[in-house]
């Protein structure tokens, strides 16, 4: 066996070339005649666009072409990758989402004209030449204003802001009202989801090349799904067949959700290539980021939940008013929806659930997939609300969680929400985290943070998540336009060497280091074989990307398949030079053997033998060794965990820290556990960046506040505490042939409802109850809600 | 960033002589010129940058008070201010490792931003700011937000901060840029306790003249039990009340003055 296999914990071989700065990123690419492109944002959120004057800037030193909204006749909108059904069986109002502003301004940081020139400098000059005529109009910023009849419009040509009124299960709306009416207990919550921007370490770049001798286009982006931005850009906004277009996204430094999307800044650059006949450079300065990238987030929840007589969930019902921002970014349809509203049944056996979201239109920037996407939002809200109907029954919130537990014995488990989970130990996951955080211990820490005059609370939070997304028939009756399947090719040089070229894209995950583990455990050599090729569409199959937890899952599986493909036909190769029948042959470390007899063959023999085919069953197999494999689950994966936080807070000045946390996840089988480790390390960083931090702040004006690092606080490594992560607990999966469940969303979902129930917990136990502070919980939050 | 001149003289008349063009700017440090210029809110034809000037530079001590020159960067003062602890840890204490390489101590009075560190510890030190010409008073030189007494060209070769017999520093940081939420600087000198505040008013650096007679009559936290800041000057953001600002005040400077006692 080798020794770096499934299981082993090897070092990132990735990070060599990251650690000494030898990476690739999208800036580090500059072609030759390259030009530069700036873009003109608003700098108003509501206007109406009367004219743009571009004639003193278009003949500045330097300056190529100044392009605005007519400049692109022909030109599609950015579409829109899956459409709600509402209430009433009728589509979202789904608006055109037009590469620059259109007659109207609907957020600060839209495009409003690009200037190409020589250089950046020479385009940000004319840049300040172009005058924009335009008439301000009020904003639209708070989402419950916004829905009301005589708010100003978003969109003129739409009926209303709301963009769908969602009801899932609808027909189960009225069984579920019937509940509530018969319960002995009923605990309601009103919260809000922290609007976020994901900020990855890396800003958006992108570069747009044209080839006149075959009419080619080329886009270098930062994306996790290069095939995806081809399809999306080719087919729907400039219309390029996808055989005349290649997108490559090489190194990308984190993505966290907002690289999936398709951006008009990518149309732009791939559109203006070909117009000015040279290279198209854009990249993103970090004040760009915050009002450009997909922000995440954003709902405003009521939840309610219902009890029997012994405490025993019988009903919960939400509503949900969830931000869209001004436009319908790629996937943003489906965050509050089919990621949210399917998660609401959590850990627990909950028989009626209603959920209603209604996603509204606004003049700030598009919100679509964060870290997590909807479940975060989900496992939150209901997290939340068990511990405030655990505080107002007077039971320990952990107790009350496992009575309500779906049993270990009930799976597959088909929740009233459209999702049957495949496997899960709730139970196992909580004693673990209630072991590892000396839970028990509590009393003695929280005595001793007494005496030095400081508040101490605990809070756990399970969560679960539905991940390796997705089954494709499944997503499309739910109204994904896409496909979710992945894809690999297993290409065996002669030699007996290794590339896997796979359609997810690695941006942080460390695939290059986990994928060659699965093949070495597969046909027994050494990781160090296998190269991992991805990110670029004219070398790896058409495949979906990374996001959604759904690499080592979906993308991991199809490696899988196609690794079989290769394996039986390298089984027939070395039957035949054995001599033997093909189903005699064994496979073990790396040998073909034949069964019961001192004959064997190396891998290397058979794989040259492929290449090589002198003695070679020709009349039944083709030479060569290479396969592809296109894997759909057919299900999500469903990890899930308890998260126990430990918190204490400075009574003088309100002030959270965090001084213990624990993460029991349940994974299934876990490839490379180090990594694993890393993915709840960040995943637990961003969610307490949630929790006690980060806040997206726009005013009425639809001014964004929080529009730098000087007001938007990122987590930084002193506010988060030495993480216990466990991954013991493993129920594997049953339908992927890895037994694996997603681990890069889990940390980011269970995290933030435990902070903020080890804070109230606090805030209980010191005389000081209030029923719920809304994240982040800023030190200025807490000492007025303790002063309140 | 707009094109512009640079120029590096290495004597303080040199630098005045350049700072005579009205498109002319000094730079520090640059840690909040360079940024500004790079997002093309400040536009200088000429930078004259004063970190050639020798004698702008280090830190002695002498008769009880410590002259630190105006270009020394914070770095320098946290590592070497040895004789003022108290000084040394507010330096230690501003933004990042980068910055502190960077920044200077003249720059940060200069520019005198309302939540910045160096001028609590001017004004609680009754520090002299010196300059090419004239010699002014802490107490005369913040003039508040981003404002003092500095005239166009003028330039601060030095800072004479009398040693107290005791100081210490309490900042509470916003959570984003690490500047002062709210931080308060106690200096208690043989004649009186002065104790100064930034971070929190609409005004910039400011001294809470009662706690100070508090202070001066018996040096203890429960001096200041009585005492309260008003909220009305107090700044109210993303990260903070008036009120609470206020209440800052009063915790920090009983913190700071237990932390001495």
């Amino acid at each position: 066996m080798p020794k770096d296999g499934i299981g082993a914990s090897t070092k990132r071989r990735e990070d060599i070339r990251f650690l000494t700065g030898k990476g690739r990123y999208t800036d580090d690419i500059n072609l030759h005649g390259q030009a530069y492109v700036h873009f003109l944002r608003a700098d108003v959120a509501h206007a109406t666009l009367n004219g743009i004057e571009t004639q003193d800037a278009a003949s500045m030193p330097g300056v190529l072409r100044v392009f605005t909204a007519t400049d692109f006749d022909g030109v599609g909108g950015l579409p829109c990758g899956w459409q709600i059904t509402d209430r009433k069986g009728q589509p979202m109002q789904e608006p055109k989402h037009p590469i620059m502003a259109e007659g109207k301004i609907r957020h600060v940081g839209e495009i409003v004209a690009a200037v190409v020139a020589e250089t950046l400098d020479q385009a940000r000059d004319a840049a300040e030449a172009i005058v924009l005529d335009y008439d301000e109009l009020p904003a639209v910023i708070d989402m419950k204003a916004a829905v009301q009849e005589d708010a100003p419009r978003v969109h003129d040509d739409l009926t209303s802001n709301l963009c769908y009124d969602w009801g899932f299960v609808e027909e189960n709306k009225a069984a579920v009202d019937e509940a509530f009416l018969a319960a002995d207990h009923v605990t309601t919550l009103e919260l809000v989801n922290n609007r976020l921007v994901a900020n990855p370490m890396e800003p958006r770049v992108a570069i747009g090349d044209y080839a006149a001798h075959d009419d080619s286009s080329t886009l270098y982006t930062t994306s996790q799904n290069p095939h995806v931005i081809r399809l999306l850009m080719g087919a729907f906004v400039l219309g390029i067949p996808e055989h005349k277009l290649r997108v490559v996204a090489p190194d990308v430094g984190g993505g966290f959700g907002t690289k999936i999307f398709h951006y008009a800044e990518e149309a732009f650059c791939t559109f203006a290539a070909k117009q000015l006949k040279r290279p198209v450079k854009w990249t993103s300065t970090r004040s760009e980021a915050f009002m450009s990238d997909a922000h995440g987030r954003d709902h405003v929840t009521k939840i309610q939940l219902a009890l029997d007589a012994e405490n025993n969930f019988t009903a919960l019902r939400t509503d949900t008013y969830a931000n869209m921002g001004a436009y319908l970014s790629t996937f943003a349809p489906s965050v509050p929806t089919w990621l949210h509203g399917t998660l609401m049944a959590g850990n627990y056996r909950t028989p009626l659930i209603y959920v209603n979201v209604k996603a509204v239109f606004t003049n700030t920037v598009p919100v679509d997939a964060y870290r997590g996407a909807g479940r975060p939002e989900a496992t939150f809200q209901l997290e939340r609300v068990i511990d405030k109907a655990a505080r107002e029954l007077g039971v320990d919130p952990a107790e009350l969680r496992r009575q309500n537990f779906i049993r270990k014995d009930q799976f597959p488990y088909a929740t009233p929400v459209a999702v049957e989970y495949d496997t899960g130990d709730y139970e196992a996951t909580l004693n673990k985290a209630l072991e590892l955080s000396d839970y028990a211990g509590f009393a003695n820490r929280h005595a001793e943070s007494q005496a030095r005059g400081k508040l101490r609370g605990i809070g756990l939070a399970h969560y679960i998540e539905a991940c390796g997304i997705a089954p494709s028939n499944l997503v499309g009756q739910l109204g994904a336009r896409a496909g979710l399947y992945e894809s690999a090719t297993v290409r065996v040089n002669a030699t007996g060497g290794i590339v896997v070229m796979t359609g997810s894209h690695s941006h942080g995950q460390g695939h290059e280091t986990s994928f060659p583990q699965v093949i070495a455990q597969m046909i027994g050599i050494e990781p160090d074989q296998v190269e991992i090729v991805h990110g670029d569409t004219a070398n790896t199959p058409m495949g979906m990307g990374t996001y959604g937890s759904r690499s080592i899952a979906v993308g991991g599986s199809a490696m899988v398949r196609a690794t079989e493909k290769i394996i039986s036909k390298a089984k027939k190769i070395a039957a035949h030079i054995l001599e033997a029948s093909d189903a005699d042959i064994e496979l073990k470390d790396g040998k073909f053997s034949v069964a019961g007899t001192d004959k064997s063959l190396n891998w290397g023999d058979v794989t040259l033998a492929a290449y090589v085919p002198h003695n070679y069953p020709l009349t039944d197999l083709e030479p060569g060794l290479e396969e592809t494999a296109f894997y759909d689950p057919s299900n999500f994966t469903y990890p899930s965990g308890c998260y126990i936080c430990e918190v204490e807070i400075d009574p003088d000045t309100g002030k959270v820290t965090i001084e213990r946390f624990t993460a029991a996840d349940d994974f299934g089988n876990v490839i490379n556990p180090m990594i694993v480790e890393g993915q709840v390390q960040g995943g637990v960083a961003q969610g307490i960046g949630q929790a006690l931090l980060e806040n997206c702040t726009y005013d009425s004006e639809g001014q964004l506040l929080s529009a730098s690092y000087m007001d938007y606080a990122m987590p930084r490594a002193s506010d988060v505490p030495m993480i216990t992560v466990d991954h013991s607990c493993q129920t594997p999966c049953t339908h992927n042939p890895l037994g694996v469940k997603g681990c890069g969303e889990a940390g980011a979902i269970g995290s933030p409802p435990a902070v903020i129930n080890a804070v109230l917990d606090a805030m209980h136990r010191a005389g000081k109850p209030v029923a719920h502070i809304d994240m982040p919980v800023t030190p200025a939050k807490v000492w007025a809600a303790m002063n309140a | 960033m707009y094109n512009f001149d640079f120029v590096k003289p290495s004597t303080v008349e040199e630098a005045v002589a350049a700072l005579q063009d009205d498109e002319a700017q000094p730079l520090s440090g640059g840690q909040t010129l360079i940024p500004s210029m790079k997002q093309r809110l400040n536009a200088p034809g000429t930078l004259v940058s004063l970190l050639g000037i020798e004698a702008l530079k280090g830190i002695s001590v002498s008769d009880g008070v410590m002259t630190i020159g105006g270009t020394t960067t914070h770095a320098t003062v946290a590592a070497q201010a040895d004789a003022y602890p108290a000084l040394a840890y507010l330096a230690g204490q501003i933004g990042d490792p980068a910055v502190r390489n960077r920044g200077t101590i003249g720059g940060s009075l200069a520019n005198n931003d309302p939540a910045a560190c160096y001028p609590a510890a001017a004004l609680a030190s009754g520090a002299t700011i010196v300059t090419n010409t004239r010699e002014i008073a802490a107490d005369d030189f913040f003039q508040g937000m981003f404002t003092t007494d500095l005239e166009e060209g003028e330039i601060i070769t030095a800072v004479k901060f009398p040693i107290p017999e005791a100081a210490n520093y309490q900042k509470f940081e916003q959570p984003a840029s690490r500047f002062a939420l709210t931080a308060v600087f106690v200096a208690k000198y043989a004649d009186g306790v002065r104790v100064a505040i930034t971070g929190a008013s609409e005004e910039g650096v400011f001294r809470w003249a009662e706690a100070e007679d508090a202070l001066s009559n018996s040096f203890s936290a429960e001096a200041l039990s009585a005492l309260a800041v008003p909220a009305n000057d107090m700044i109210t953001d993303l990260h903070g009340t008036a009120e609470y600002r206020a209440h800052l005040c009063k915790v920090l400077t009983g913190r700071a003055v237990s932390a001495i006692s």
